[in-house]
């Protein structure tokens, strides 16, 4: 399977990218990591008449700490292998670091990037997810409006439809800082190591002494996009982390799956709610450990 | 010239006993460095690459339209269809001399104005580059009337079925019984009768190294050589010969490095078999190698069946009565020249068979149906007969509370019970010493112990017990005298020549399994040569002598044997040589790391020297015409159709009743395969055979919807076993030499497949007992147990 | 800014500086056998998941199917025949070889370059993680166990 005809260029800077996109529109697409883009040339099931390559672009690399220490900014060419290996992300953004193990294999991670995963938007992917969870920033750039940043939760649309317009590039993601009150959980069912989820759930508990002050649990691979338990953030809030709650927690996470967007909803449920609770007690366990110290 | 050659000395007190050691392969060195020699590797100037149109339907009627956008495309050198084609490649029908009732449709090289399953090659295009060729797959204009498809094997054999060909008076491929004793009575009078269903997906090989063929045609000479990644070169020189119009003397097939072949790579093709019609046609050399997506929809399919069977026991455990009925989904037409038909014969034959069973009933069938054609596939027919026996036993300890080794103890086959000369070949199997050894292996009573107290926390793990015989080394029945023209001998031709190497030319094909390395063993230590000294070739029907190649387990069991024959031979003839040069009784000499002696005596010459004199100085020898170091020897079995190998396997898994996930644990093998030329090469086919044995039972499946277009054809979501979930496999051995070989060995390159599926579903089965729930469905998907247990619940 | 349909490119291969043309959509595995002539990197799925095709870019090992040559303009690239040659993967192919944990050899580059990045990554791992680490690279004959057994012996060695 050999990948269609195309064109080729390699700009220094954004701005290039922004100017060849105000013009060509879709005509044009931009090759980061290529992980999920040169799959899917090779398989003639995605063209372009120009392939941008970004790869050369300075300005998109690195993983680095806001000035206020507020969020991580991890740019459009970092690659998941960086990201899964930084001190930093380690650090300020457990969730992901605890996600990124579940993230393809290695001579993928060596390539593919977070925000390429994050503008894919495969509803089965773990980065989506915990940008949901922490509500992330996403930010983008155009020749029209400049930089311009979207949260997290108003970016996913649907299946594979993002608020990433087609005349954009996105240039960074940012990850707001966990603080030392706060508590990530990951989990995935997938039926081999690195393949996408079956079903997924992410998870970010910020305490206030010994109770839940505010929990973020999203459940993936269950719907076109991933997906925030509403019901589980108001049931939360103020409660203590018990083995009881995760399990209450869990039933209502998978109640949340919406039937017609699963071939399955009893098998989905389930395994939903397995998952879920799993990430919850785990989760709960050190929220719990942390308090009594 | 006798001066350039060393005075040999003796240096080596003791023979050496290669047969049974560990050798590591030579071949293998230079597959590590990355200088393997693949198909698409070899280099041989300008090729054209060829991509086919493949039918998007399961069964449609077609015209061609305009086809000069495509062959103005960059790069087109020629689009070919069908009916040029036929001008210069007639079409084949499988036949089996021996089933006369399955007849199959004919194929085509490429389609003429129908198509019968998604993914038949219909238009060629050749061109500079495959890219190009494959751009110019967009420009061909062709019309479809797609048609229904028969997708459904049960629906097939309605009375008012379409056909899935037209060709086709029913869609019945096959039905054939096997009756033994009085069935009737027997279930009558059963104490205990327990029965189960069985669905068996459909599988495929997935070698990572995909189908392909270098072919060229050379009209100045009227010669036809074909490089084609495949495990029987024989066979395939015999079809282009026939299916060309060539005299056999014309075409020469080679075989380079094989990445992977497992049965897939045993077939003839249409889209193998159009490249080298190509490339006779347009007298330019051609390449084409088919490339993943292609292979799911036009490698051999495998296995797909839905069997029903019935135990009937009496009330102590003894089985009175076995019977099943197995109905196989083939696909469009039989596929050329074995036919599609071995899963099925061989689920009839061999289930129950490592059992006293006395009375049997089975009954197979098969429909053609709009699918990719089903085929030999590793195991063929075997895991589903070991399966099917070894689950309804478990159903039989359990209704009876017999413990599982024992109901198996009781019921295995006794040299004192095979009284019929067709049981002969079952004479001296090691089913009982197998099974106690790999219940100590195991150490059953603590997996036990552990499986309760996980049970009580609502942790499933089960322990599975197959049993298996096997057929291996399978000869001349099968084939010739099924009128297919397939060599079952295996051949070896030994050469000493002039360097003191030892050539040693054998049908016995390789791709992975180390046959080469089991014959150079088994050379050294019959002829006395050294290790280092034998070159060994093959895959290449202008060099080989005539034998099979490789399935069915037979490189070295047959081909071991031809070699020890061979070896045999070039001794006495060396040694004779010997006695007449140096006037020395023969029965006085001796040949030990290529040095001939006298016994506890003097050295007399190299092995060097002997071949220097025959070839070039045969002036001191006293033997006149000079005689020939060149010997070939075959083997095939002669005194039954096939050796017969037995084992058992074991698995211990995990069930998880939320998620519907099967985590497989630990696994055991005590296989019995006759004397183990190499240990470290035999162990490690077992392994391989286990995991396509898991990886049917727990991932592998080739989905189809209702219009009959494959849905999962792709490697990202057709699931094949990983690192991440395969556990060790612990391999030991039980040795007890095959009776009709000198060598004793019995194949071994499918007994991990054969029984690895049957151990899973009795695992699988055993964690989900104290639920009541039954798992039949393989691949035994979260969906698949989830189900199931949503449904007992 | 350029926009091409095929490219000069220059890039460091096992060591040794060559120039190329390539039409841009040619993968970087597919310029590698048959643009420079090094087979021993193969083609097995050309989507990224078999990992048959699996070399080393700027140090680090990459699907060979997933990038274009024209992306390696002025990079590294590492085949298995250069870390043969160099005797960088040497103990690792001793020991695949001792412990035949190849049969018919056509994953085993892609499988060498994985294994090698691991075990210069000085990190520990056990048998499960090397399983994991490897999980990657699809193997249909050995079953994966003897590979296993290859690796953890090489880093067992590895550990100070």
């Amino acid at each position: 399977m050999k990948a269609p005809n195309f064109n080729y260029c390699c700009p220094d800077t954004v701005e290039e990218v922004c100017e060849i996109l105000d013009s060509m529109g879709s005509d044009a697409r931009i090759l980061a990591g290529g992980q999920s883009l040169v799959p899917a040339m090779n398989l003639r099931m995605a063209s372009a008449d120009l392939l941008i390559d970004i790869n050369r672009i300075q300005s998109l690399k690195g993983i680095s700490l806001s000035e206020d220490s507020q969020w991580v900014r991890v740019g459009a060419l970092a690659r998941h292998a960086e990201v899964a290996a930084s001190p930093l992300i380690a650090q300020h953004v457990p969730l992901v670091h605890k996600a990124m193990r579940y993230v393809a294999h290695q001579a993928v991670r060596n390539r593919g990037t977070s925000c390429g995963s994050l503008a894919l938007a495969d509803p089965s992917a773990e980065m989506p997810a915990c940008a949901m969870t922490l509500n992330a920033t996403l930010v983008m750039q155009s020749k029209k409006d400049g930089v311009r940043t979207v949260p997290a939760r108003e970016f996913f649309f649907g299946l594979y439809d993002t608020a990433l317009r087609e005349d954009e590039i996105l240039i960074e993601v940012r990850w707001p800082c966990s603080g030392k009150d706060s508590f990530a959980g990951f989990d995935e069912l997938s039926r081999r190591q690195g393949d996408f989820a079956l079903v997924g759930v992410a998870a970010q508990c910020h305490m206030a002494g010994a109770r839940i002050d505010h929990l973020d649990v999203v459940s993936f691979g269950t719907g076109p996009v991933p997906q925030i338990s509403e019901q589980s953030v108001q049931a939360a809030a103020g409660q203590s982390p018990t083995e009881e709650l995760a399990r209450e927690l869990a039933v209502l996470v998978a109640g949340e799956i919406d039937p017609d967007t699963v071939p399955n909803i009893e098998i989905k449920r389930r395994q939903a709610e397995a998952i879920a609770r799993r990430v919850l007690i785990q989760m709960f366990q050190e929220c719990a450990h942390a308090s009594q110290e | 010239m006798s001066s350039e050659v060393k005075v040999p000395t003796r240096v080596h007190s003791s023979p050496q006993n290669l047969v049974g050691r560990s050798v590591p392969r030579e071949t293998a060195r230079r597959l590590v460095s990355g200088r393997g020699r693949y198909l698409d590797d070899i280099h041989g100037g300008e090729v054209y690459h060829i991509a086919y149109y493949r039918s998007p339907f399961a069964r449609a009627k077609f015209t061609l339209g305009d086809l000069t956008a495509a062959a103005s495309s960059p790069g087109v050198y020629r689009i070919v269809t069908g009916a040029e084609l036929a001008e210069v490649c007639s079409p084949w029908v499988t036949r089996l001399d021996m089933l006369p009732d399955h007849v199959s449709p004919p194929e085509y090289a490429l389609a003429i104005d129908e198509v019968y399953w998604q993914g038949e090659p219909v238009v060629a295009v050749v061109a500079k580059t495959r890219a190009q060729a494959e751009d110019a797959l967009d420009a061909i204009e062709i019309d479809w009337e797609d048609l229904e498809p028969v997708t459904d094997a049960k629906l097939a054999l309605e009375p008012d079925s379409p056909l899935a060909h037209p060709a086709l008076k029913s869609n019945l491929a096959l039905e054939r019984k096997l009756v033994r004793g009085d069935i009737d009575t027997a279930f009558k009078q059963a104490a205990c009768v327990v029965e189960q269903d069985f669905s068996f997906g459909r599988q495929t090989g997935v070698t990572l190294e995909g189908r392909g063929v270098v072919a060229r045609f050379d009209p100045r000479t009227e010669e036809l050589v074909v490089h084609q990644s495949h495990q029987a070169p024989f066979q395939m020189q015999e079809i282009y010969a026939k299916q060309l119009s060539m005299p056999l003397s014309k075409v020469r097939v080679l075989c380079p490095d094989v990445g992977g072949a497992f049965g897939i790579k045993l077939h003839a093709y249409a889209d193998e078999m159009a490249a080298v019609a190509i490339a006779r046609l347009l007298a330019v050399p051609v390449k084409y190698q088919a490339d993943r997506l292609e292979s799911f929809v036009s490698d051999a399919h495998a296995r797909d069946a839905q069997v029903t069977a019935r135990l009937a026991l009496d009330a102590r455990g003894h089985v009175l009565g076995l019977a099943f009925e197995g109905l196989f989904s083939f696909g469009a037409v039989s596929l050329y020249p074995r036919g599609s038909v071995g899963e099925a014969l061989q689920l009839l034959e061999m289930c129950g068979m490592a059992y006293k069973v006395p009375a049997l009933q089975g009954r197979v069938r098969g429909a053609f149906l709009n699918k990719v054609p089903t085929g030999a596939y590793r195991a063929v027919g075997q895991p589903l007969g070991s399966a099917v026996m070894e689950q309804l036993l478990d159903k039989a300890a359990a209704t009876l509370g017999i413990d599982r080794f024992e109901i198996r103890r009781m019921n295995y086959v006794v040299d004192a019970d095979l009284v019929e000369d067709s049981d002969a070949k079952l004479r001296g199997l090691s089913l009982h010493q197998c099974l106690d050894a790999i219940q100590a292996e195991i150490n059953y009573s603590q997996l036990k112990q552990r499986q309760e107290e996980l049970r009580a926390k609502q942790v499933y793990r089960g322990i599975g017990l197959c049993t298996f015989v096997e057929q291996t080394g399978v000869g001349a029945w099968l084939y010739g005298r099924n009128g297919v023209a397939a060599a079952s001998k295996e051949s070896v031709r030994l050469e000493l020549s002039a360097s003191g190497e030892v050539l040693c030319h054998t049908s016995a094909s390789e791709s992975g399994q180390g046959v080469h390395t089991g014959l150079a063993q088994i050379i050294a230590d019959t002829l006395g040569c050294p290790f280092d000294a034998i070159c060994v070739r093959t895959g290449d029907t202008q060099s080989d002598p005539v034998g099979g190649g490789s399935w069915a387990s037979r490189g070295l069991a047959l081909g071991g044997e031809a070699a020890r024959l061979a070896a045999l031979d070039l001794r006495r003839t060396v040694l004779s040589v010997v006695a007449a040069w140096k006037s020395v009784d023969i029965d006085r000499l001796e040949i030990d790391h290529g040095v001939v002696s006298i016994k506890d005596g003097e050295v007399l010459c190299s092995l060097q020297q002997v071949a220097r004199a025959v070839h070039y100085d045969s002036t001191v020898l006293p033997m006149s015409p000079p005689p020939s170091l060149s010997v070939e020897r075959s083997f095939t079995p002669s005194k039954k159709p096939y050796f017969i190998a037995n084992g058992i396997q074991a698995a211990e898994v995990e069930v998880d009743i939320e998620t519907g996930q099967v985590k497989v644990l630990d696994f055991w093998v005590v296989e019995d395969c006759g004397t183990v030329v190499n240990p470290l090469l035999v162990d490690e086919q077992i392994r391989g055979g286990v995991v396509q044995g898991i990886g049917a039972a727990l991932y592998e499946n080739c989905v189809y919807d209702e219009t009959g277009q494959m849905t999962n054809a792709s490697l990202a979501d057709y699931l094949v076993p990983m690192a991440s979930e395969m556990p060790d496999i612990h391999v030991s051995h039980i040795t007890t030499p095959e009776p009709e070989t000198g060598l004793g060995a019995k194949g071994v390159g499918e007994a991990g497949t054969v029984g690895a599926i049957g151990a899973i579903w009795t695992a699988i089965n055993d964690a989900l007992s104290p639920l009541g729930v039954t798992a039949q469905t393989q691949p035994f998907t979260p969906d698949v147990i989830l189900s199931a247990v949503l449904q007992q619940g | 800014m350029q926009v091409k349909n095929e490219a000069d490119i220059t890039l460091t291969i096992n060591g040794q500086e060559r120039s190329f043309n390539v039409p841009v959509r040619r993968n970087l595995v597919d310029f590698l056998r048959h643009d420079v002539g090094l087979t021993g990197s193969h083609v097995g799925c050309e989507s990224g998941i078999c990992g048959a095709c699996n070399v080393r870019v700027d140090g680090v090992v990459v699907r060979g199917c997933l990038m274009f040559a024209v992306q390696a303009d002025g990079c590294q690239v590492d085949t298995i025949e250069g870390i043969t040659e160099s005797g960088e993967a040497a103990e690792l192919q001793q020991a695949f070889l001792e412990r035949n944990a190849l049969q018919c050899g056509y994953c085993t580059p892609g499988m060498l370059m994985t294994s090698l990045e691991l075990v210069q990554s000085g990190k520990a791992a056990s048998r499960e993680e090397i399983r994991e680490e490897l999980s990657g690279n699809f193997c249909r004959c050995t079953g994966y166990h003897a590979i296993v057994d290859a690796v953890e012996h090489v880093m067992e060695r590895a550990k100070p």
